[in-house]
């Protein structure tokens, strides 16, 4: 399908889920089988999903790598797209291309502890790398995962958290900016976290995937805790809108973020991040 | 054998130079060379002689672009208008696919376009050089375009030596002209009486064959050189591309950044004129019925305020973030992207500037001038 990078594939809505008033979760069959066999991807790309005559827009797969058959996109609804989007229903057509950009590092990752840190919807492209290493838990050591909401009714994925917290050698914390009647965990900002728990700077690689000043934050109190840049990777966010480095939209310094990330060293990006206007 | 040598090239008489075209007309190509329109030089269709600038000059400076008719016999005297051979491979406006609705879903079809063989007479090699850079980034990157593609290789590209330079050219400095080097399929350098012709492929050569050529003698191909030689020579602009890409990275701070923002109006003419800018825009165009949609390519703008917009947040909110992202791109960025800077030193964007920002003079400045600000 790569021939022509620009040609859109149709795929059927086969489940939806609105996870919030704003957020509707997708799982989606392409609809051409031989285009269906060929689709591949890896845990942290994306995919360009096409609302019939409205147009595209960058979404990352959740779902499981292993089962490239079923694609799953959480969506917020922010703009024109997307508003069309979240309209659809079960048995509708939306298109995808795909599947571009470089995912999470679960080769690099094997042997070692994995901090993953979230925020909001920031949660979506890391799920998919989780569930990886969950399918092979004993080729990753410990796991903490970190995920931190504005407000407790913006959490997502809620069971797939309480699901993580059962696994051996895992800890799950997660934390709202503002308190709440059912809320029983910490509340606060995602760093405030990192007091809980304790790292082994030596042999652990952090993924990361929020608000940028949440990372960066995050990646400066992780240094003081030991941890070196190489071993920080995060995913991150600009206008997206070709995928395959041309349309020259994404680029963060010297980087088209569509192609050379989303997921990126956190050293590669440091001279870049935290400067207003790129 | 050298490639300049006799046997490789060939004397066109002044007189015979319709023979030129009739040969491309015979071999199936359609004939775009420089004409006049509107005041300026745009690409145009060559169907006689008469047809291009005679006698034409034009005059380029920062903010200004002047044609004068001079009366003499020379064809290509005009350098260069605003348009480079971007309009013939990365073209205005691209439709990708047609999309139609199918019940529930959708079928999509891909849109290529028709090629035809097509003769650009009177490519510069500053337009060749940025042809080479587009190639890397439309062709050999980690998709090939086929839109592009099609395009690209219906072209057969005449260059002619520039023999003059405009105030605003600066190709002898980022290495890629007067002389048209490579990637041509013919080459002709003017004189007052006759032009002098190679051949730089196969298909080149085709033609070449089939033209009334005299002999040249080694000293008339000197004496030419010579003349290109004194076109570079009379370049007053340069760029010193010794300390690029770094300096541009170091002068992200740099108050000149905010000086050039209260000039520059965003207009995105640079960016439209640059024979190498390749942002594009993906538009969807359906039908008042919904049931077809034209899904097309455009060119986009760096200075354009949605060029870094996503939901609720502009990367790039100012004038001066999109200049220096402009900048930093063009001669520093790019350098690290594809391996070659994405400045052919063509001069268009000082010359098509409403307010005549020239880049050269903000390098030069970025480069060589303390910072002001940083300094109190």
């Amino acid at each position: 399908m790569i021939s022509n990078p620009y040609l859109i594939h149709p795929a059927t809505i086969i489940e939806k889920r609105q996870e919030t008033s704003n957020i509707v979760s997708f799982r989606l069959q392409l609809t051409d089988p031989d285009v269906r066999q060929q689709f591949c991807f890896q845990a942290g790309q994306f995919n360009m999903l096409y609302a019939f005559g409205v147009g595209e827009v960058a979404i990352s797969i959740v779902s499981d790598p292993d089962e490239p058959e079923y694609l799953d996109h959480t969506i917020r609804i922010v703009g024109r797209t997307t508003q069309v989007m979240g309209h659809m229903n079960i048995g509708d057509s939306l298109g995808i291309r795909g599947a571009f950009g470089k995912g999470w590092p679960m080769e690099e990752a094997k042997e070692k502890d994995v901090l993953v840190i979230t925020g909001g919807l920031g949660c979506a492209p890391v799920v998919g790398a989780i569930e990886y290493m969950f399918r092979r838990r004993e080729q990753y050591g410990r796991i903490k995962i970190l995920h931190g909401v504005k407000a407790p009714h913006d959490l997502l994925y809620r069971e797939r958290f309480d699901a993580w917290r059962n696994h051996p050698n895992t800890e799950v914390y997660l934390t709202s900016d503002e308190p709440g009647k059912t809320w029983h965990y910490h509340v606060g900002v995602v760093t405030e976290l990192f007091d809980q728990i304790d790292l082994d700077p030596g042999r652990t690689l952090v993924m990361m995937c929020g608000p940028e000043i949440m990372m960066r934050v995050s990646m400066s109190v992780l240094t003081h805790r030991g941890l070196g840049p190489d071993q920080m990777y995060a995913s991150l966010e600009r206008h997206m809108e070709c995928g395959i480095g041309l349309c020259g939209h994404c680029q963060l310094g010297p980087f088209f973020l569509c192609k050379d990330g989303p997921v990126m060293r956190y050293d590669h990006v440091i001279p870049f991040l935290g400067k207003g206007g790129m | 054998m050298h490639p300049s040598s006799p046997q490789f090239s060939g004397r066109l008489a002044r007189d015979d130079f319709s023979h030129l075209l009739i040969a491309l007309k015979q071999a199936g190509y359609q004939i775009l060379g420089p004409v006049v329109r509107d005041g300026a030089i745009t690409w145009g269709e060559i169907a006689k002689v008469d047809d291009l600038p005679i006698g034409w000059h034009d005059h380029q400076q920062p903010g200004q672009y002047r044609l004068e008719q001079k009366g003499t016999q020379r064809f290509f005297d005009v350098v260069h208008g605003p348009e480079s051979l971007k309009r013939e491979t990365f073209v205005l406006r691209e439709p990708l696919l047609t999309i139609e609705r199918r019940n529930k879903s959708f079928s999509v079809q891909p849109v290529l376009p028709q090629s035809t063989p097509t003769a650009m007479l009177g490519v510069r090699a500053c337009d060749l050089a940025a042809l080479t850079i587009q190639d890397r980034i439309f062709l050999h990157d980690q998709f090939s375009d086929p839109y592009y593609k099609t395009r690209r290789e219906s072209l057969f590209l005449i260059a002619v030596n520039c023999t003059r330079a405009l105030e605003t050219c600066f190709c002898a400095s980022m290495d890629t002209g007067p002389k048209a080097k490579s990637g041509f399929d013919l080459v002709l350098t003017e004189d007052d009486e006759d032009f002098i012709l190679e051949a730089g492929s196969p298909a080149g050569d085709e033609i070449f064959q089939k033209l009334p050529l005299a002999p040249v003698s080694d000293a008339r191909l000197k004496q030419d050189n010579n003349r290109i030689e004194a076109c570079a020579a009379s370049q007053t602009r340069k760029i010193d591309a010794s300390r690029l890409p770094e300096i541009l990275y170091e002068a992200y701070d740099h108050s000149r950044w905010d000086e050039v923002a209260n000039r520059c109006l965003a207009c995105t003419n640079c960016t439209m004129v640059c024979p190498t800018c390749f942002c594009h825009a993906v538009e969807e165009q359906p039908e008042l019925t919904q049931q077809k949609s034209e899904h097309t390519r455009v060119w986009d703008s760096c200075f354009t305020p949605d060029h870094g917009y996503i939901h609720g947040k502009n990367f790039r909110p100012t004038i001066k973030d999109r200049y220096r992202m402009w900048l930093t791109h063009k001669l520093g960025t790019w350098v690290d992207q594809f391996g070659m800077s994405g400045c052919v030193g063509c001069g268009r964007c000082i010359t098509w500037c409403p307010v005549g920002i020239d880049l050269t003079e903000e390098i030069h400045i970025l480069c060589n001038q303390p910072d002001r600000a940083k300094n109190k």
